[in-house]
């Protein structure tokens, strides 16, 4: 089972940005390999974290206002919203513990 | 308890270090396999169109995951880790990931990275419009201007497919003809949307939040220009991933591994193959050529002849 959501842009505001926990939003499309290689360290990453931390996936095709809104021009591009605002931001295929280090846990 | 002593493991889940898997345990070695979920450079592939024995379009990814299955088959364990470096014990090796693995022989199959170009701008701007992936970025400047920076096999086959999307490609390489295999730049010199800066090396990569353009010089009249652009495309070769083994083997000045024709390294008992080694060529083939050859090094190292 997945533990990582797809959201689109309509649910950004109340999944991301009204959210209290951090959110990490996890930029991806279809189309680009190490989005894919990305999946499952996310996922792995997610059901380790439990509530600590929410991860959701946001396609890109399928969003390109949102894409366009917070200027993604490569992905997988993952971005750390706490509180409504982007506290870390990371482009690429990062490893768990890359991720890790990233977001201080 | 004791902990377990593998005979070998093989650190790097890519082409070379599975081959080396499905060798090694068809020989009856009992082998672990160490690498982090993903898998490597070839995964990132979008299409591998000169591994023999696939006509038809095969992902670097799916390519990968086929290898994974068959040394599973015969066998291969394989654990799901991050190793940080390779200690020497008395007659064995202690890898330290996530969890610690004692082995008699180690196959280093680390692989490599693409190199940084090592430009004012490059890593301000990665993300907004410096990029090392084609595939993944390549959407994101449809009916825009890029610049693909390199003049191999990559770069060419990558420019040539940003230009099915965007509305102009321009190569810029620093000598005055490509290293590419001439089928690649026919295609290259027949495309429309493609133009050409050679001898013209990347000085500055500029902008404003996100990428405008690029200074240019041209490499024997200093002359320098400034070509404005939506993106840079980086493919000047690669970087071999050999930091957990530096203090422990003999490298090239680039960090590619030195070995013999049997892929044995300096230090007795390690092995190395694929991207990672010192090697003129760094293909999915010559990948899993190396690998078949490493594990078999490996096998004599541990039965020596009576």
């Amino acid at each position: 089972m997945s533990e990582i959501k797809e959201i689109s842009a309509n649910e950004f505001d109340s999944e991301v940005l009204s959210s209290e926990t951090p959110v990490l939003v996890d930029f991806w499309a279809p189309w680009c390999a190490p989005c894919r290689m990305q999946a499952p360290v996310l996922e792995k990453l997610a059901w380790e974290l439990g509530d600590k931390l929410k991860i959701v996936k946001v396609n890109t095709d399928e969003n390109p206002e949102l894409a366009e809104q917070y200027q993604i021009f490569s992905i997988p591009n993952m971005l750390l919203f706490n509180g409504g605002k982007i506290e870390t931001q990371f482009v690429g295929y990062h490893s768990e513990k890359e991720i890790k280090a990233k977001l201080n846990l | 308890m004791a902990q377990e002593l593998y005979p070998l493991l093989i650190i790097g889940g890519g082409p070379a270090g599975l081959t080396a898997g499905i060798y090694s345990c068809r020989s009856g070695i009992r082998t672990l396999l160490v690498a982090p979920i993903g898998g490597g450079l070839a995964s990132s592939a979008d299409r591998v169109e000169n591994y023999p024995g696939f006509p038809e379009e095969i992902s670097g990814m799916d390519l990968v995951q086929r290898m994974k299955e068959q040394a599973e088959k015969f066998g291969l364990e394989v654990q799901y880790g991050q190793v940080q470096k390779v200690l020497k014990e008395k007659n064995y090796f202690r890898v330290l990931a996530e969890d610690t693995f004692l082995a008699r022989a180690v196959i280093v199959a680390t692989g490599a990275e693409p190199s940084k170009l090592g430009v004012p701008g490059e890593n301000e701007f990665r993300g907004r419009g410096v990029s090392y992936c084609a595939t993944c970025d390549g959407p994101f400047f449809r009916d825009k201007s890029v610049v693909v920076v390199g003049g191999g096999d990559s770069a060419l086959q990558e420019a040539l497919y940003l230009a099915r999307m965007v509305k102009d490609v321009t190569i810029v390489h620093r000598r005055d003809h490509f290293r590419a295999a001439q089928y690649l730049q026919e295609m290259v010199k027949s495309t429309e949307n493609i133009s050409l800066k050679l001898s013209f090396t990347l000085s500055a990569i500029k902008g404003q939040e996100k990428v405008k353009g690029v200074v240019l010089k041209h490499k024997t009249t200093d002359f320098e220009e400034f070509l404005p652009t939506d993106a840079v495309f980086i493919y000047v070769g690669l970087r071999p991933n050999s930091e957990i083994v530096k203090e422990l083997v003999k490298t090239d000045e680039r960090g590619g591994i030195l070995t013999d024709e049997l892929m044995r390294t300096s230090q007795e008992g390690i092995f190395a193959c694929g991207d990672v080694r010192a090697t003129p060529l760094r293909q999915i083939i010559t990948a899993c050529s190396d690998g078949a050859i490493a594990a078999i090094s490996v096998y004599d190292y541990l039965n020596p002849e009576k």
